[in-house]
């Protein structure tokens, strides 16, 4: 049932990420990818890990997508003239295959296949899954944590004084 | 009852499906007559009578409309970019209708010997006695709240006109703004519950403890937010009628425009349910009658209260509204995040 259910999201998620890069009109590109981020969170929900799958709509789909809707509607690009080369085509296929390459090697070979960590299912169970990410980055975390807002910070701060020339 | 099909009894199938189709059902009709209930209404508060010729006191309107909006001719600008029109009045309905997967609607309900909760997502633990349920159900209701932005942005794109992009633009704005305030007010209620998940929400609320009397702020906050997030007046400028015809539904026809106006009234009840269930003690009330029946009396006190303001409230210049959003709101928010994290770190401990 469960190997039933991931292939045919597997499915939608391979083919609206092969629409991303297809579709002519940017608008649809854009909508496949908020597609494939909803394959995304539901793989996150399979893999017991429903506050990431949260988490990845509302921040991937819920905002950043929206705002790259935003900068295409008001760019008013319509359908994509530019031709692509065959170079890039061939590029691009080499470079994917040798990455699915690599990564099925280490996942046959290397020695990560099989290895258990200390979150088990049962405790993601008992404690909740929010509780322990929580624990985590306010633990263990806490300077990346921390970096990562002032780095935020830093970027809010740009951003206004970019948009805004006289402060 | 004790044939298991995956590991689960017939009856947790038997329970699963009826919850599903008796709230799916129940919430449609509600769309259905909140429409006359609106027109009745703002109409006794302007001294008219509302909708009257159908049925008793208009009582059939509803059916009426939706049977005329369905044999209405279907029309698609030519210019318009076909694929995104046709489904955005789908994305605009389905995170309307499924936020109401995580919401409790009652206690649990003993049939047959087998205990269900009245939560679509959520079973009850036969051994333990205990219910589990979905462990982000607040965060499922913000991702599926920001996911109606797309139904409104499409629209507004795809029908290739200067008064639907310009609803659509507002919106999103509108939305993205609002979001951030309304998320910061939630924020509060689950420092106080220590939990994500709306059942342990709800439990806390137990005996008139209401999130309301605790975070009035919040409340009040998360309201008007809501408010704006679902394109209500005094915030329905997306749509407003005055300057952008019908803003970014206005090339819309058929039954694709009654789409959109059932996902604003199902929106309109969702948030009306969020509220009761974060705010209101979501079921409870005192014991003489059933859970669900507090739970529906309190969505509908809330749903009579957005037709009240929108009966009484003229609509907010544009900058006022982003004003409000940004310079009034999410410092508001932020100031009571800070009080309660003082509050639960050093009185109530």
């Amino acid at each position: 049932m469960e190997s039933i259910f991931f292939l045919v999201v597997a499915a939608v998620a391979v083919i609206s990420s092969i629409l991303v890069v297809t579709c002519k009109n940017p608008i649809n590109s854009a909508l496949s990818l908020v597609m494939t981020f909803f394959c995304l969170a539901t793989f996150y929900v399979m893999l017991d890990a429903p506050f990431m799958a949260a988490t990845q709509v509302i921040v991937y789909a819920g905002a950043i997508m929206v705002l790259i809707i935003f900068v295409i509607m008001l760019l008013n690009v319509r359908v994509e003239t530019v031709k692509r080369g065959t170079h890039a085509v061939v590029a691009g296929s080499a470079i994917g295959l040798f990455v699915l390459f690599q990564t099925v090697w280490f996942l046959m070979k290397g020695s990560m296949t099989g290895k258990v960590g200390d979150m088990t299912k049962e405790q993601i169970v008992s404690v909740g899954h929010v509780e322990l990410i929580g624990k985590a980055l306010f633990t263990d975390f806490l300077l990346p944590f921390e970096v990562t807002s002032v780095l935020l910070l830093a970027a809010i701060v740009g951003a206004v004084i970019l948009a805004k020339k006289k402060i | 009852m004790d044939t298991l099909i995956l590991g689960l009894p017939v009856a947790y199938y038997i329970a699963m499906v009826a919850k599903v189709l008796v709230a799916f059902v129940f919430v449609l009709l509600t769309v259905a007559y909140a429409t006359y209930a609106e027109r009745k209404i703002i109409g006794h508060m302007q001294v008219r009578l509302g909708p009257m010729r159908t049925g008793w006191h208009g009582l059939l309107q509803p059916i009426a409309d939706g049977v005329k909006l369905f044999f209405k001719e279907e029309i698609v600008p030519s210019q318009a970019s076909k694929f995104a029109f046709l489904i955005a009045p789908l994305v605009a309905l389905i995170p309307a209708f499924i936020s109401f997967a995580v919401i409790p609607f009652g206690d649990t309900v003993t049939i047959g010997g087998y205990t269900v909760p009245l939560q679509i997502a959520a079973y009850y633990d036969q051994a333990g006695k205990q219910v589990f349920d979905v462990n982000v159900g607040v965060l499922y209701i913000l991702a599926m709240a920001s996911l109606g932005v797309y139904g409104i942005v499409l629209a507004g794109w795809a029908s290739n006109s200067k008064y639907s992009l310009l609803g659509g633009l507002r919106s999103a704005a509108q939305m993205i703004s609002y979001e951030l305030a309304a998320g910061l007010a939630i924020i509060s209620v689950f420092m106080l519950s220590e939990s994500l998940s709306l059942h342990k929400i709800v439990a806390d609320q137990a005996g008139g403890a209401w999130y309301a009397f605790k975070q009035p702020l919040a409340f009040v906050i998360f309201f008007i937010c809501s408010l704006a997030e679902i394109n209500r007046t005094p915030f329905d400028l997306p749509e407003a009628e005055t300057e952008l015809v019908s803003g970014f539904c206005t090339e819309y026809s058929s039954m694709k425009y009654a789409m959109f106006f059932m996902a604003e009234y199902a929106n309109m009840i969702t948030v009306c349910a969020v509220t009761t269930t974060l705010f209101l003690g979501g079921w409870h009330g005192p014991a003489f009658l059933p859970g669900w029946f507090w739970f529906i009396a309190k969505v509908y006190f809330l749903i009579f209260l957005c037709m009240w303001i929108r009966a009484t409230y003229p609509r907010y210049r544009y900058d006022q509204l982003m004003r409000l959003g940004w310079k009034v709101f999410l410092p508001l928010t932020l100031v009571n995040v800070m009080a309660t994290g003082l509050w639960v770190m050093f009185i109530s401990k």
